[in-house]
């Protein structure tokens, strides 16, 4: 075997080396040095999410079952960027009482998913695509049960279990078809065969394909345990499963349609991408409406930006690539804003309803500030990066010009303003409605401060620099031979 | 198989009980794999190294299930799936 093969997965060994050390200093490391592992964690991957930048190898191994281009090398990056933001943001989590004993877990659970994810974008061949899926979602429900004492961990956790074991093996089963019919698992020999083959045995695959993925990135009609998950489980854990999960599985999603499917475009998938995107982003705003929790409100608001996302994939071109990368990008900054709000209030004061915002700005600007910014770009006003996300995958999604996109556009758009009313109710509650018990003013974290003004920073930056979705653009049409086969 | 599964994880209300039906569906999965890769594929392994892989993901997944079936006992005292209802829409 030729080892100089690894040589081509230079993130993949990094991230490795990063849980190597991570996991020797937990195990080893002198007991009395342990509090500082969620500081040193953040450090080692703040280097290694630094060094990444400039780690691109294009190529392909193990005989084409992995394979690096611009797009996945951007793709992780983007997902480093907001490991790196939940890493920050859990410190002073990690370091209170009852974590003591299970600090070191925590980091290497989440440090093996972010791994899981990295095969998952990278891989030509639907073992490794499997195998990486696995990765990335066993150790979240280990992450979702962490909190120990509280019922509702339990509750998400087994809920959580229960429809991603489902999942996987309705996934696996499309899988074997397609093995039966085309008697190979590479995704560019299936390519080839897809287009001469018409039978309904594919129909059939292709469904259990995207109802397997699409429990992954909870679209409507498999969404049903987003919402009691997010409730119960670690709100740091919460935000990783709404942003960095769904990220790498709206980008593997992407890969799977259009570069093994896409022969079969308009005969199969995009009809039901059609009705899977109209059902997510409708019901999603329709649910979100009616919460009065936090953190299942934010849970509904990111099943109908997941269906945003879909349309970058729907529109099948390099353009709506980009999009969708920008759009993750933007999206990780918005909602780990929001979520790093929601979770200092939860951690000072234990208040996770809409209604305890009531009057927050008169007790803490900066906070109500932030959570302003986050919800104007979830929502897409103009001046945030929230705009020119959705204002890029509708230009991609558009692009094919088919009148069918038109008619999905203009229902996004209409969804777009019934978002508006419920974001809005937030930033009401903080300014507008009178304190009645109110929150008390608190100093959060320094841990928190700093993610949140990170993601300040790129909510309002990544809109504005324009060179940044050049750049994606560019890694988009580099190399990528992926919509080729399109039809 | 596969069906019998889809059937049982709807309708059983034991959380032991569902994880079998998982367990029926994985291995539905792992019979087509070596089924197709045995009669339509003779000449090549494929079929069967992925049920192999198949077997152990699912041993994984079992394994984490119960121990996260064995936590909610201790929370409850039970397990019964209609318990789990704290938290609805």
């Amino acid at each position: 075997m030729d080892y100089s093969q690894f040589l081509y997965m230079p993130q993949e060994l990094g991230l490795l080396v990063v849980f190597l050390l991570v996991f020797l200093f937990d195990t080893f490391g002198p007991k009395r040095s342990q509090s500082s592992l969620p500081v040193l964690t953040a450090v080692l991957f703040g280097i290694f999410t630094v060094c990444n930048g400039f780690m691109l190898m294009r190529g392909t191994a193990f005989s084409g079952m992995f394979e690096n281009t611009a797009a996945t090398y951007v793709m992780k990056v983007i997902l480093n960027i907001g490991v790196l933001i939940v890493l920050i943001q859990s410190i002073k989590w990690a370091n209170s009482e009852d974590m003591a004993i299970r600090r070191g877990e925590f980091y290497e659970l989440l440090l093996l998913t972010v791994f899981g994810m990295y095969l998952m974008i990278s891989a030509r061949h639907f073992l490794l695509f499997v195998i990486g899926l696995e990765t990335a979602s066993l150790p979240l429900a280990a992450l979702v049960a962490f909190h120990k004492k509280r019922y509702e961990s339990h509750e998400a956790a087994a809920k959580y279990m229960f429809t991603a074991i489902f999942s996987s093996a309705v996934f696996l089963m499309g899988l074997s078809f397609v093995y039966g019919l085309f008697g190979s698992l590479y995704f560019s020999d299936i390519a080839y065969q897809v287009m001469n083959n018409t039978s309904a045995v594919l129909v059939v695959a292709l469904a259990f394909v995207i109802a397997g993925i699409g429990f992954k990135l909870s679209l409507v009609p498999f969404h049903l345990w987003t919402a009691d998950v997010y409730q119960g489980a670690p709100t740091p854990v919460t935000s990783y499963l709404s942003v960095i999960s769904k990220g790498a599985a709206a980008f593997a999603f992407m890969v799977v349609l259009v570069q093994v499917f896409g022969a079969a475009y308009s005969k199969i998938w995009e009809w039901m991408l059609y009705a899977i995107i109209v059902l997510t982003i409708t019901l999603g705003n329709l649910f979100a409406i009616r919460q009065r929790n936090i953190k299942r409100f934010l849970a509904f608001s990111s099943i109908s930006q997941a269906g945003y996302i879909m349309l970058g994939v729907i529109g099948g071109n390099e353009m709506g690539l980009a999009s969708l990368m920008f759009y993750v990008l933007v999206y990780i900054f918005s909602n780990l804003a929001a979520f790093g709000v929601a979770f200092a209030i939860e951690q000072q004061s234990g208040k996770v309803s809409i209604d305890d915002y009531n009057g927050l700005y008169k007790t803490n600007p900066w906070l109500s500030f932030t959570m302003m910014l986050a919800m104007f770009s979830l929502a897409g006003i103009p001046p945030f990066a929230g705009f020119f996300s959705k204002f890029f995958i509708f230009a991609g999604a558009l692009e094919c010009g088919e009148t069918s996109i038109y008619i999905l556009v203009l229902i996004a758009l209409i969804n777009t303003i019934i978002s508006l009313y419920y974001y809005l109710l937030v930033v009401k509650a903080m300014f507008i409605s009178p304190d009645e018990c109110g929150i008390e003013r608190f100093r959060s974290s320094c841990g928190e401060r700093v993610a949140l003004i990170v993601c300040t920073f790129g909510i309002i930056l990544t809109g504005i620099v324009s060179c940044i979705y050049t750049f994606l653009v560019e890694a988009a049409q580099d190399g990528t031979t992926m919509f080729g086969l399109l039809n | 198989m596969f069906g019998c599964g889809v059937y049982g994880f709807i309708t059983r209300r034991n959380m032991i009980a569902i994880l079998i039906s998982l367990e029926l569906m994985l291995n539905a999965v792992d019979i087509n794999f070596a089924v197709f890769n045995r009669f339509l594929f003779p000449g090549q392994m494929e079929g069967m190294f992925f049920s192999l892989f198949a077997i152990g993901l699912a041993a994984a997944e079992t394994a984490l299930a119960i121990a996260i079936v064995i936590n909610v006992y201790r929370a409850v005292r039970n397990v019964d799936i209609r318990q789990l209802t704290k938290m609805k829409f």
